[in-house]
This record gives C-alpha cells, structure tokens and sequence, in this order.
C-alpha cells in the first residue's frame, strides 16, 4: 500500500475522532452547564411547540439575521444551504448502493458547489469592504473563510473541470469505513481536497464553527416564556410540563 | 461639563465609521473600598489579581450556560454592529456589540480554548494585561445592558450577559463601580436606592395626600406599612420625590383609589430597582429582591404590583420567581407579580374607572418603549403584551397618539442612554450621545406630528431623558410618566 494512502487513510481517522469527539464533548459541556435564569429574548413564545417554531426559523431560516443585516444574511443563507446540498451530494461516497433520491440530488448538489464559492467570495469580500466586520474580523476568520473556499474551488474542479477517478475514490472511503483499505487515487485534486476537509474537520470543534451547535443551547432563543408562572430550575432548556398549569389572569373587575 | 455636546439631529441616524478609542478616557468612577466591602467585595484591586479573575471567569462559565455559548459562538458577521445607541452615538468602534464582547471573549479563548492557549495571535486570544482590564472597566461601563444586539443576533448572543459576567469578575477583584455598588449598599442599609428613610419616606406621601387633596379635593391615601392591605406595590424610590416620577405615584394612588383596591407601599421594600442586576451578581440580587418577598409576607398582602420601572420588572417578571418564589402565600387568582399597567389596563377595560381623556387633550402623546420592558419581560397573556398594554392604557386616557418609527419601536427599541447602572454623572457624555437614536426618532414626530410628551414606563427612562433633552434642543418636561396621563384623566369621586 502507497504511503500516501496509510497517511491519508491516519489523517482521515484522526480527524473523524477529534470532530466527533469533540462536538460530542462541547454539546454535552453545553447542555451540563447550568441556566440558572431565564433569559429569552422578548417577546419569546409561551408554549414548547412555539420555541420550536422559534428555533426552526432561527435555524432553517436564519430570521434574527435576516432583520439585521441583509447582505450577511444573502451570503450567508446562500453558503450554508448550498453546503447542505453539497454535503448530501457526497452521500454517494459513503453508501454501498447509492439511494435513489441521492441520485436525483446530485445535480442539484453540483451546481450547489458553484454557489458555494461564489457566496464563500462574497462573505470574504463583504469582510473587508464593510469597516465595522473588518475591525471585527482577526487573522482566523479570514483564514476560515479561505479553508471553505479552497475545499469549495477544488471540489468544484474536479467536477467541472478536470474530472478524478471518483470509482477508486470511493472504494478508498468505503475501504475506510469498513477497515479495509484501498488505495486513495493518487490525484492532485483529490489529495489537496481531502487534506482541506480533514483540517477542517480538526479545527471545527475549537473554532467559531461551534456556532452551529450553539445556536440550538442560545438562552435567549430556545426558552420559553413563562418565568412569572414558573421559577427556573438550574437545568432548564425551558419549562417541564408537568409544573405548568395555566397562568392565572385575574381581572379586578370580575373579582 | 460645558464640553459635553450632543451630536446633530438629522433625518435619520447615520452609522459611524468605527473608530477605536475614542471613548476609551471615560470612564466611570469606582467604588471606594467602603462601598466594595459593604457587598462583601475586596476593597481595592487584590494580590494576583489575574488569576483570581480567571478563577471567577471559569466559575461563571461552569454555571452559565449562555455566557459559555456566547463565547464559543460569535461568528463575527457583524449584524450586531450597527445596533447600539452608544456605538451610534460615539462611533467607538469598542461600542460595536461584538467587539465589546470579543474584550472578554480573548480573555476566554486565552485561558479557556485550545487554539487561543497554541496561537493566541491567530485567534485573537489575549493575555489578561492591565491594559485589558483598563478596556474592561471602560467598555462593559458602556454598556447599558439593552439587549437590543440580541435581536439581531443569529445565535441570540446577550451581550447584557458578557457585560454583567465582566462586571462581576472585576468586583471579584476588587474593582467596582461606585455608582452601583454605592446604592445596592444603600438599599442594605436604608431600603431603597436614593437611602430614602422612613420617616422622610411617610414625610413624603403625607405631603402627598396634601397635594391630591389641594388639586382634586378628594382623600386619595398613601399607605404605608399597612397590614393587610390587598396589594403590596413595590416601585423605584425615584417614584417618591423626582420629577416626571411622582406624578406617576400620584398615577398609581388614584387609581387604586377609584377602582377600591386597598393598597400599601413597604418600608421594608421600598425600592423596586435591583441594581444587582447590573453588576451581574445573583447572590446581590437575591438579597435584594428578598427584601420584597419578607414585607409582603409580614404585610400579609394578597397581590404583588410593581411600578413604572423597567429594570425591576425585568428582575420581578423573569427572576423572581426563580430567586424568591414561590409565591404561593399570594392570590393564586392573580398573576404575581403583576405590573401597574396591567392592573390599570384591566381596569379600564373592564369600566371600573372614570375617565375623561379630553383632560389631556392639551398633549400630543408618543410612547419610547422601555428596553428591559420590551426585550426582557411581557405584560397580559400575549407575547407582545409589554408593547401593547401600556399603549392601550395610553390610548384609554389620552386622544392624540403617536408612534415613532417602528425602527425605533417595539422590541427594536433604543435604551434612553441610562440603563444598566450607566445613570451617573460621570459618564454624561456618553449618556447624552447614547440617547441619539431615540432623540431622532422623537425630533420627527415632534416636528411632524406636533407631539408634546414621550410617555414612559422606566424610572431611569425617566431621569434620563430629563436631563438629556436640553442638550438636543427638547423640552426636558417632555418627558412623562404613562401613570401621569392615567391620574390626570380619571375622574375621581362616588362611582356612578
């Protein structure tokens, strides 16, 4: 076996291990850590249901952004869910048999990695043409945005420019999945492409990537408003059912 | 002071090109060694110093579950950059939200991250210097703790939350504020922020009930200590003696007066403010809330009512249950606490008062919504209830009202320039620049819809606006309280 696949092959498992153990480390860090007050920014739902709600618009639709900056939220939305697209598009590279309906993404997954870099150019662009996010903006944001847009533009290569092996690329994937190895393509593309996704796999989880998971333990976001009816208690996200009953309107002309 | 001069009011606010430092000479002055002890805080800045303030920071993160996320999750997309009064007003580029955040947040990436303990450059981590500490004191005394960046966060980040966990590390330490940390000792030791005793206290409401009598013709009472009373109303000190305030208190006493509710204010707990709040200490603000919880169970009272003040309600709707409850000993029939204007609201719409609300047909009415109110705490059973029960009561009592741009409104609204422990006078500069957005929103509805008064439900509010209107060629009697409109149109006497 060539040497650059053993140290691809270390590299990938490595980086597998510190991404997932260490989100699995920070969210369970985040949801441990008390909230001994509630804080929801008002006005907040009042019921369960209504947080999610709340949280899915956050999350799904990044409303809080959308009303304060709409060039943030354009570049923004436009680079996370042609992420997300692209993402699914890789799923052909983990299944044995690929599922239909990822067949039917892929086209939209390609062109997807298009949008990738252009919005990747316009949040970097946006970084150093607006004073107020330049002054914000150190050294590792700058270079965040670059990691993304250098695996975005090497992806983007390999499909639309100069095609890879993707049949041996894939058997090398599976081959780390199911613990035997096949050879990694010896591609320049696929080498630096892997190489970038594998350092950002490693810094994720030390970097303000944590937003991701972050926004889902956000006080100010995820509780619910009923601190006058119900006291918190320090491991709240939000109210349990059984203590609520209704909250009392008493009316001073009815009494 | 004559070297204080409010920016221009044009038709809109414009947003300054960040400029770091210029604000970075005022700061506020801190408490003496008197005033720290008295809360249990060292005196003066102690022996290793850094490390016991990252002791404290830790202890924060351990148990704080928003401090940790906030500080872990700040993309620097800038959406809040734009959002605060004091960046608008001063364009100190430290006054952008997220920059004010990232003063303590290097701190954490240096001691708390891997990255910012390898690169420390690369990620922004610094150092815990003397010079940080400096930028600390001066800039999360910048802050008014209005939580309007929230907002327009992405992730929700509370920058209410970074300055209050900032401001108790450096009490930690033995670097306080005097004027926070000088009136929570006061309502310790006398009861009430303004160190208001007891005797000057019932002075005050006699001369009161003389007042109302003078005017009106009518007995309205202003009681106090009285056992058994139904309602228990806890409201700011600045309630019994400043101006618009007590015209507000005067408010309160007809309606209870006219709608037959008994009442009574406590010696005990005669302050609504918690200015623990503040400084970002629960243990304080524990303490300070108790006082409440023991006068309404000495008192017996069946209800909780609290006053025009908008810090407090924030502390009496969201926390105090948590940190006093429960309050079981109470009504359960009503919700408790209950704010005035709810009770008033409710009363109105049910025809249990009088009123004739061409008593103010002399004034053109607009209402700036107060911060901790409407980003912090609800009214009524809607959410949105805090914008709209105030305005119903307004709209009840008044006939010409007026809203200011929606920029400015509702939960998008700008903190008077005074919240969050920032009411001092040593820090009027950056008050009276801080008041810029709100000052602009009032201008044009002034000039274009001829309003009179701005109406307001914040004690600081209140104050704040008295003494920053002049400086932007306004009225300070503008300035008025929602009760004041209330008590001027109700129509006292035998019901019909």
């Amino acid at each position: 076996m060539a040497t650059v696949t053993i140290a691809y092959a270390v590299l990938l498992y490595l980086a597998a291990i510190v991404l997932v153990g260490g989100l699995c480390y920070r969210i369970a860090l985040y949801a441990m850590t008390k909230a001994p007050l509630r804080i929801p920014t008002m006005p907040a739902p009042r019921t369960r249901s209504g947080v999610a709600v709340r949280m899915a618009g956050e999350v799904g639709l990044f409303t809080s952004l959308f009303r304060g900056d709409k060039w943030a939220w354009i570049w923004s939305y436009l680079f996370h869910v042609s992420l997300l697209l692209v993402l699914l598009q890789h799923l052909r590279y983990v299944f044995v048999a690929v599922p239909q309906w990822v067949v039917w993404e892929s086209p939209f997954g390609s062109y997807a990695a298009l949008v990738l870099v252009v919005s990747l150019g316009g949040l970097i662009g946006r970084r150093l043409v607006n004073a107020r996010v330049r002054f914000l903006s150190g050294p590792s944001d700058y270079l965040m945005l670059v990691l993304l847009f250098a695996i975005g533009v090497t992806g983007a290569m390999m499909r639309f420019v100069s095609r890879v092996n993707i049949v041996a690329f894939k058997a090398f994937i599976l081959g780390l999945m199911y613990m035997h190895l096949q050879p990694l393509p010896d591609e320049t593309l696929i080498l630096v492409h892997v190489a970038l996704v594998a350092l950002l796999m490693l810094v994720l989880p030390f970097s303000k990537l944590l937003h991701a998971p972050g926004v889902l333990f956000s006080p100010t976001r995820n509780q619910v408003d009923n601190a006058r009816h119900e006291a918190q208690t320090p491991h709240d996200q939000a109210s349990r059912g059984a203590r609520i009953g209704t909250e009392p309107v008493g009316q001073d002309g009815a009494l | 002071m004559s070297d204080i001069t409010a920016p221009t009011l044009g038709e809109y606010v414009d947003t300054p090109k960040p400029r770091a430092g210029v604000m970075k000479d005022l700061q506020t002055f801190k408490a003496s060694p008197e005033h720290q002890q008295a809360l249990g805080f060292p005196g003066t800045l102690v022996d290793d110093w850094q490390n016991k303030a990252i002791q404290r920071l830790g202890e924060l993160l351990d148990t704080q579950r928003g401090l940790r996320v906030y500080l872990d999750s700040c993309v620097k997309c800038g959406s809040c950059t734009d959002k605060c009064h004091y960046f608008l007003g001063t364009g100190d580029a430290n006054n952008m939200p997220a920059a004010r955040q990232d003063l303590l947040r290097g701190v954490y990436r240096r001691y708390f991250t891997l990255p910012g303990k390898l690169f420390p450059k690369l990620v922004g981590a610094t150092d815990l210097t003397r010079e940080v500490l400096d930028s600390w004191y001066t800039y999360f005394h910048q802050c008014s703790q209005c939580r309007r960046c929230s907002v327009f966060c992405p992730y929700g980040i509370d920058t209410a939350e970074i300055s209050m966990a900032a401001r108790e590390v450096m009490d930690t330490i033995g670097v306080g504020q005097k004027y926070c940390n000088e009136i929570i000792g006061k309502v310790h030791k006398i009861g009430n922020n303004l160190g208001l005793p007891e005797p000057a206290l019932r002075n005050t409401l006699e001369g009161l009930e003389e007042d109302v009598k003078d005017s009106t013709g009518v007995d309205v009472r202003f009681p106090v200590d009285v056992e058994g009373a139904e309602v228990l109303l806890i409201t700011p000190s600045a309630d019994f003696f400043a101006e618009p305030h007590i015209d507000g208190l005067i408010g309160y006493a007809k309606v209870f007066h006219q709608a037959g509710i008994s009442w009574t204010l406590s010696s005990h707990a005669s302050e609504a403010a918690n200015f623990a709040m503040f400084i970002g200490s629960h243990e304080q603000m524990r303490k300070v809330a108790m006082r409440i919880r023991e006068a309404a169970l000495a008192l017996k009272v069946k209800r909780i009512v609290v006053g025009e003040c908008g810090h407090a309600w924030r502390v009496a709707y969201s926390f105090w249950n948590t940190l006093i409850g429960p309050f079981d000993f109470l009504d359960p029939r009503y919700p408790q606490p209950q704010h005035i204007c709810e009770v008033t609201d409710d009363l109105i719409s049910r025809g249990a008062l009088k009123i004739d609300p061409s008593a103010n047909d002399e004034r053109v009415v607009t209402f700036h919504d107060s911060c901790n109110v409407a980003r912090a705490t609800r009214m009524g059973g809607r959410p949105g209830g805090q914008m709209e029960v105030p305005r119903s009561v307004i709209r009840s009592v008044c006939n010409n009202f007026v809203e200011m741009s929606r920029e400015t409104t509702g939960d998008q609204t700008f903190c008077c320039g005074g919240g969050g422990g920032l009411l001092t006078d040593d820090l009027l500069d950056l008050r009276v620049k801080g008041a810029l957005p709100r000052m602009q929103a009032l201008n044009t509805v002034v000039k274009e819809q001829k309003v009179t008064h701005m109406a307001a439900i914040c004690a600081i509010c209140k104050s704040q606006f008295t003494k920053v209107l002049p400086y932007y060629g306004l009225n300070r009697e503008m300035i008025i309280s929602v009760h004041q409109l209330v008590g001027d149109a109700i129509v006292l006497g035998a019901k019909e």
